[in-house]
């Protein structure tokens, strides 16, 4: 009897470890702190990578002051010839391509680098360049055979030919698993036949060389019937049969093709098959979740690059016979701007780092920062009110970036989802030792008197002490209690719904924005931390951005943790279904006028 | 017909805003940006233009200065320099060089690599001396095309059109010669990042002014100030000045 319940343990335990993630993102639903990759902020690059970024900044951003007109690309609604020359002949088209197959061959975080000055002159050349390497070909980089990356990756380098995603389908956006273009194995074997049309392609119109998601039925070796399954495929234009629609007409990112792109009958050479037969959706997946930092790094540029506009402005304005930057309803703005670029930009560059580290466990963290970037960004919107200063074309370009590469809301599903999925695993580990109590009294006790501390609003020994710079120690200790609720809260979610949380998408959304929040948090201790050790001149000024991040994130995540508990708010939900209803059945407004006509 | 020589110096960048310490003993360096001298960037496309019109064989930057400078002389080597010399002079030495002692150093390494050219910028934007050309041309005792806005190589001689006070001048000067560049001569062109990685297996060599045969700057004199011309006057005849 010994013999098994040592055996059920050391089965638990090694189950538990494999489970086990590194991320601190998936560590915080558990109400667990994991800090090896957010503490200390990150440094991933050797000397000669820093050097050699160092040496790539200056002329990348020149080349976007003093040549990259975004005005008149906006107004030409494409990126002007003789820009485009030089962007390829500077490399930009293959930053991340190894130099052997003739690109520049950055890591992520130089990468990110690059991208945020690109981001703080022009998002239209931004999604030119992203769409094509970020994720138009990103796949070969991933997935590709050694003979696709040496026949495709040159020529996609030196922007010879430039490449599209292609995904979305009239009916097929977020549900992106039930896209319909068919591919077929012709009689020969030799290739597949591709059928189908996408729609909102960035490059669509440029590309020679397309990333294309299809669908194929395959025998599904579980149940013995055929089942659709989702194939990547590299298509070229020259195959045939490949066309695409007049560029559409955008209120924002205008330089940027977008277009429908069609397939009739195209013949696909099998070797041409991107990954695994079958294996499609993960590629899309794993994809878009690669390039994902590059968005909160070309915001950060972008905020950036507003914020400088904002305080000349207000610097310099005159109203009521004072600068406008002695009002506090500007303070507040100008304040909030800028922590929230700090806030992007320290997540845009943890996340590099960790990338470039080895991890393979981001995809919680990259989601997160993408909403991030691309949500609180509205703040900058009071700076539109400058004349002239181009800015009222960035507010029309930041809009895209809610919608598309993974609608802010199916990401913040995304991320609560994942992180119940994992948080759910450590629970049912909890209630399958539950079944076997003897075998697995350490881990229990521990569970048990966790729990009881919690109930009596003891600390449970969770803390930061360590990683944080004592100076930040208050915040710190902010961060530690709002993890701990935040995992009590996943907790009791999963109790109170079980699997059926999946259709909870009130509570999702507010599980989400606490993750945000959290994660936020932690991200600026990280950063502000490693300013107080080195003793940065701006260390002081870090500090504060950082506490008052930590303050007002706290409150928000506690709010959330309290509505989540409350029987008002689940009435609240209730009710908005109840609206929502009325006036879908309605066709719109239920009300009547008050004037009664 | 080999060897052209190019100084390029590394000066605070023309857009930073310039800021003089609390102790009023010079301005702000720690930290600030700094870049190749606009004039030098000029210098540098002139001579890689010429190189790629095969008037000449190679183009070699040189820089004087700290460690530093090895980044300005990397910026050469993307613009399309051959290699690069650092001559390494640091710290309080550093601060006390100015365009005699400079001058010194390249007409030594002028020598030296028996160039054919050397081309400089008319002046740096953080001193505007404007002294460095003339004098190296005049330690060499070689001609001099300054404030070049146009160069032509015809055989052994090279037409050069000054811009001047009065307008424009032509001259025709035998090599080997010292020119110096003007704002029009030409548009530098933007270092690629293919360029850059090119650069980065070129060989920057090193030495230090003692090995060229070039001393020590020479302590600075205070200065006197006077009251008036006739002060003046009186004070350089006293001196053998005139």
């Amino acid at each position: 009897a010994v013999g098994t319940t040592t055996a059920t343990k050391a089965a638990t335990a090694k189950k538990a470890q494999s489970v086990e993630s590194q991320s601190f993102a998936v560590n915080m639903f558990k109400g667990q702190i994991n800090p090896s990759q957010v503490f200390p902020f990150p440094s991933v690059m050797n000397e000669e990578q820093t050097q050699f970024l160092q040496e790539l900044v200056p002329p990348v951003s020149k080349f976007f002051e003093e040549v990259n007109d975004p005005a008149k690309n906006d107004s030409l609604e494409k990126v002007e010839d003789s820009t485009m020359e030089s962007l390829k002949e500077m490399g930009a088209f293959g930053l991340q391509v190894p130099q052997d197959l003739g690109g520049v061959g950055l890591t992520n975080t130089q990468y990110a680098r690059l991208v945020e000055i690109v981001g703080q002159h022009d998002l239209g050349v931004g999604i030119t360049l992203g769409a094509h390497q970020s994720i138009g070909f990103k796949g070969i980089l991933l997935v590709g055979s050694p003979a696709q990356k040496e026949k495709y990756l040159p020529k996609l380098a030196t922007g010879e030919t430039l490449a599209a995603f292609c995904l979305t389908e009239p009916a097929s956006g977020s549900d992106a698993a039930s896209i319909k273009t068919l591919a077929t194995l012709s009689p020969c074997g030799k290739h597949y036949i591709l059928n189908g049309g996408k729609i909102w392609i960035s490059n669509g119109g440029l590309a020679e060389i397309f990333t294309v998601f299809a669908k194929m039925p395959m025998m599904d070796e579980k149940t013995g019937q055929m089942k659709d399954k989702i194939t990547a495929f590299i298509v070229e234009r020259s195959f045939g049969g490949v066309t695409h629609g007049p560029p559409e007409k955008k209120m924002g990112i205008k330089a940027s093709n977008t277009a429908e792109v069609y397939f009739e009958n195209v013949p696909v050479p099998i070797e041409n098959v991107l990954g695994e037969v079958g294996g499609g959706f993960k590629v899309a997946m794993a994809i878009l979740n690669n390039g994902r930092f590059g968005m909160a790094a070309a915001l950060s540029g972008t905020m950036k690059g507003v914020i400088t506009q904002a305080v000349d402005h207000a610097a310099n304005r005159v109203q009521f016979g004072s600068k406008i930057h002695t009002y506090g309803a500007i303070q507040e703005k100008l304040a909030r701007m800028t922590m929230l670029q700090y806030v992007t930009e320290s997540m845009a560059y943890m996340i590099s780092g960790n990338m470039d580290s080895g991890s393979k466990d981001y995809h919680i963290e990259a989601a997160i920062s993408k909403i991030f970037a691309s949500t609180d960004i509205l703040w900058l919107f009071p700076v539109v009110c400058i004349q002239g200063s181009g800015v009222e074309r960035v507010m029309r370009d930041l809009r895209i970036f809610r919608i598309f590469e993974g609608t802010n809301d199916i990401l913040r599903l995304f991320v609560a989802l994942n992180g119940f999925q994992d948080a759910g695993k450590h629970l049912k580990s909890l209630q399958k030792a539950l079944k076997n109590p003897l075998g697995n009294a350490g881990l229990l006790a521990g569970e048990i008197t966790k729990r009881a501390k919690r109930t009596a609003g003891l600390s449970t020994g969770l803390t930061l002490q360590g990683s944080v710079h004592p100076e930040l120690s208050h915040s710190g200790n902010l961060a530690v209690k709002a993890i701990e609720h935040f995992g009590v809260t996943v907790e009791d979610m999963l109790l109170k719904y079980g699997k059926n949380i999946l259709h909870e998408q009130f509570v999702l959304k507010r599980v989400a924005d606490s993750a945000i929040d959290l994660y936020a948090m932690v991200v600026v201790l990280s950063r502000a931390s490693r300013s107080l050790s080195q003793g940065h001149a701006s260390a002081q000024h870090e500090k504060i951005l950082c506490e008052t991040w930590c303050i007002e994130a706290y409150d928000r995540i506690m709010k959330n943790v309290k509505d989540l508990k409350s029987s008002s708010t689940t009435q609240v939900f209730k009710n908005m279904k109840a609206i929502s209803a009325a006036v879908v059945e309605n066709g719109g407004i239920v009300a009547p006028h008050p004037l009664g006509f | 017909m080999s060897r052209v020589l190019v100084g390029v110096k590394r000066v605070i960048d023309y857009a930073v805003k310039i800021r003089v310490k609390p102790d009023h003993s010079g301005v702000v360096t720690d930290g600030v940006k700094h870049s190749m001298n606009p004039f030098c960037e000029i210098a540098v496309e002139e001579a890689v233009k010429l190189k790629e019109k095969k008037f000449i064989k190679e183009v070699v930057a040189v820089s004087c200065g700290p460690t530093q400078v090895t980044e300005t002389i990397r910026t050469a080597l993307a613009m399309g320099c051959d290699r690069g010399i650092h001559v390494e002079v640091s710290g309080k030495d550093y601060e006390a060089m100015g365009p005699l002692q400079i001058s010194k150093i390249f007409a030594a390494l002028a020598k030296k690599e028996e160039a054919s050219l050397v081309i400089l910028g008319k002046q740096a934007i953080d001193d505007d001396c404007n002294q460095t050309g003339q004098m190296t041309a005049a330690l060499l005792d070689w001609p001099q095309g300054t404030f070049a806005s146009e160069v032509t190589i015809d055989g052994e001689k090279v037409k050069v059109v000054r811009e001047i006070d009065g307008g424009l001048e032509t001259i025709k000067i035998s090599m080997p010669a010292v020119l110096t560049a003007d704002l029009r001569l030409n548009t530098p062109r933007y270092a690629t990042l293919p360029n850059i990685m090119k650069a980065k297996k070129k060989k920057i060599a090193n030495m230090k002014p003692a090995d060229l045969g070039v001393d020590e700057p020479p302590t600075r004199l205070a200065g006197v100030k006077v009251e008036t011309v006739d002060d003046l006057v009186a004070k350089l005849k006293a001196n053998g000045t005139i």
